[in-house]
């Protein structure tokens, strides 16, 4: 059916200004990027840069934005891995076998997702000081590992849900163990599902920022997220720098989002419209 | 053994290496927190001991004025910040749910803000609120810099400035969510609607809205949820300043905590939050548990 003249245009409006005050924010640090420094402390601003690509230099050289990114990717991706190996099994299991008090337990873990981070933070942090995890990766991953857990679970079982019974059935029946037909028929069943909770982990292990902040005080193990809200210069705000380091920062989320959208937002609403 | 009960000791195999690592690291903590808010704690003063003082350190929060102030300041953070995540939100979702050429790279630019790291969103804005450099100035005033003005250094300014990095931060993941909503909701009805003449709000005021009130309080829900716990965005922008204008509560539990070490009675400002989290949710959910219990019968 078509669409009268008013609500196709209020649909263009929306669409144009939508896409324009998400990405605005973005594109101004992006410019703010390429200026070179007296281009970033003009008063009034610039609108265009002058295409330099100092700010990038001096980020990735003095700054030590590659050790940052290091440490992001050791704490991001073991984060992402692990998590997967624990919540695969547990997923399956609640989602398809018969055991007591499961309800109970994916009921427990989704409210244990809502858990300000401020109250697990004291003790976390003297159970790490405790067995020598502050100013270690594996110390931060921990945490990681419970605040990405439950939101992992909930979608793989999600997905284990929706998988037709007859496959599992025919693996039992040929006398596949439950691990089996976990590991064999149903989890690549699932990979769609899998996938998607690999890449809201690892977002969110690439993003935190609290918990990363209490454990990290050496600069040389911390991640991006300490590195890019401790930036300072050594006399003013290195804002060009700054805004280089964001942009190198962002780009690997952004492509990732570009190339899975879709799968990100089928992923964000299970995870809660079924929950 | 039976196969069933076979089947389920392999199931709670499969399922406790993860409630371990959750129950090591979420559950114990949050209850040791509440065992350590019933004792007087300085990391500072380790020759003092830990001596347990009951309720103390929780009447103390009921009189210390900064952490009332903090309590107000996130729950106008909350309330302002969410309501405006949701409206905006639905009109997001609202947008992206229509076809149109281009929709994925549309809704690809309206996830950016959502997988911005917090730290980083937080930096764009503090850099669009400067004082001297800033986009909003340049947009407001051109070059007429006498007029411009210092964001930040103003606490209702500053308040604001954080509440639009939130806004612009997360409506695109409540407009996801209401999304999700406006799927299910079948073609059909809208057909109808249209053969029998109703106007584009007629359909949204009768067909949509009504349908997507679950999605809508989930959104609310989330929302809420985060919004409370705000960090990152008070920790980058203002420090809670100017003066007390932006310390919110998390902001003030982790002062506290790790920058005072007083570890006791920054676990009863902890278990304050906590409970109050709770109680929202449990107000949330009882609201969505009703209304999705009104549809069933229709």
């Amino acid at each position: 059916m078509k669409k009268p003249f008013l609500e196709c245009s209020l649909l263009h409006v929306g669409i144009i200004l939508s896409v324009i005050i998400s990405l605005v924010p973005f594109f101004w640090f992006i410019i703010t990027s390429l200026k070179s420094q007296t281009a970033v402390e003009a008063i009034p601003p610039t609108w265009w840069p002058n295409g330099n690509l100092d700010a990038y230099r001096s980020a990735l050289l003095d700054h030590q934005l590659l050790n940052y990114m290091m440490n992001s990717v050791i704490v991001a991706g073991s984060t992402t891995i692990i998590a997967l190996l624990l919540a695969i099994p547990a997923a399956y299991a609640l989602a398809r076998v018969r055991m007591k008090g499961k309800s109970l337990i994916l009921g427990g873990l989704l409210s244990m997702s809502m858990f300000p981070q401020i109250v697990i933070a004291g003790p976390v942090w003297e159970i790490l000081k405790h067995i020598g995890g502050l100013n270690t990766h594996w110390g931060l991953v921990l945490p990681y590992l419970t605040l990405t857990l439950p939101l992992a679970i909930w979608i793989l079982a999600t997905f284990f849900k929706e998988l037709p019974r007859e496959l599992e059935d025919a693996a039992r029946v040929d006398g596949c163990t439950l691990w089996q037909t976990m590991s064999k028929v149903m989890a690549p069943l699932a990979a769609p599902g899998i996938f998607t909770a690999a890449i809201l982990t690892f977002i969110y292990a690439w993003n935190e920022f609290f918990f990363a902040l209490l454990i990290l005080t050496d600069p040389e193990q911390q991640t991006l997220p300490v590195g890019i809200a401790l930036f300072q210069g050594e006399f003013t705000m290195p804002w060009g720098e700054l805004a280089a380091a964001s942009v190198l920062a962002t780009l690997p989320l952004v492509l990732v989002v570009l190339l899975f959208q879709r799968g990100i937002i089928s992923g964000l609403s299970a995870g809660a419209i079924k929950g | 053994m039976t196969r069933n009960s076979q089947e389920s000791t392999t199931g709670w195999m499969m399922t406790i290496p993860a409630l371990a690592v959750v129950g090591t690291f979420s559950l114990y903590p949050a209850l040791d927190s509440f065992l350590l808010s019933l004792h007087r704690i300085y990391l500072g003063l380790p020759t003092i001991g830990q001596p347990y003082i009951g309720l103390q350190n929780y009447t103390m929060l009921m009189q210390d004025p900064v952490a009332q102030q903090a309590f107000l300041v996130t729950f106008g953070f909350v309330l302002l910040s969410t309501t405006l995540e949701v409206l905006l939100g639905l009109s997001i979702a609202l947008v992206i749910h229509e076809t149109f050429s281009g929709r994925g790279w549309v809704r690809a630019a309206i996830l950016i803000p959502w997988a911005i790291p917090t730290v980083v969103a937080s930096q764009m804005w503090r850099f669009i609120f400067n004082d001297q450099y800033g986009l909003a100035n340049l947009l407001l005033f051109g070059d007429q810099v006498s007029n411009y003005v210092p964001w930040l250094a103003s606490p209702t300014w500053a308040f604001l400035a954080i509440v639009a990095a939130d806004v612009w931060k997360t409506a695109s993941f409540a407009g996801l969510l209401i999304l999700a909503g406006l799927q299910v909701i079948p073609d059909e009805l809208y057909d109808a609607a249209r053969l029998d003449g109703a106007t584009a709000w007629q359909r949204f005021r009768h067909i949509t809205l009504p349908l997507i009130k679950p999605a809508l309080l989930i959104a609310l829900l989330f929302r809420t949820i985060d919004a409370f716990r705000v960090f990152d965005l008070v920790f980058v922008m203002t420090q809670g300043g100017p003066g007390d204008a932006t310390q919110v509560i998390q902001f003030y539990g982790y002062k506290t905590l790790f920058t005072e070490g007083q570890m006791g009675y920054g676990a009863s400002i902890s278990i304050a939050v906590f409970l109050t989290l709770l109680l929202l949710s449990v107000l949330y959910v009882r609201t969505i548990g009703t209304t999705l219990f009104q549809r069933e019968p229709a």
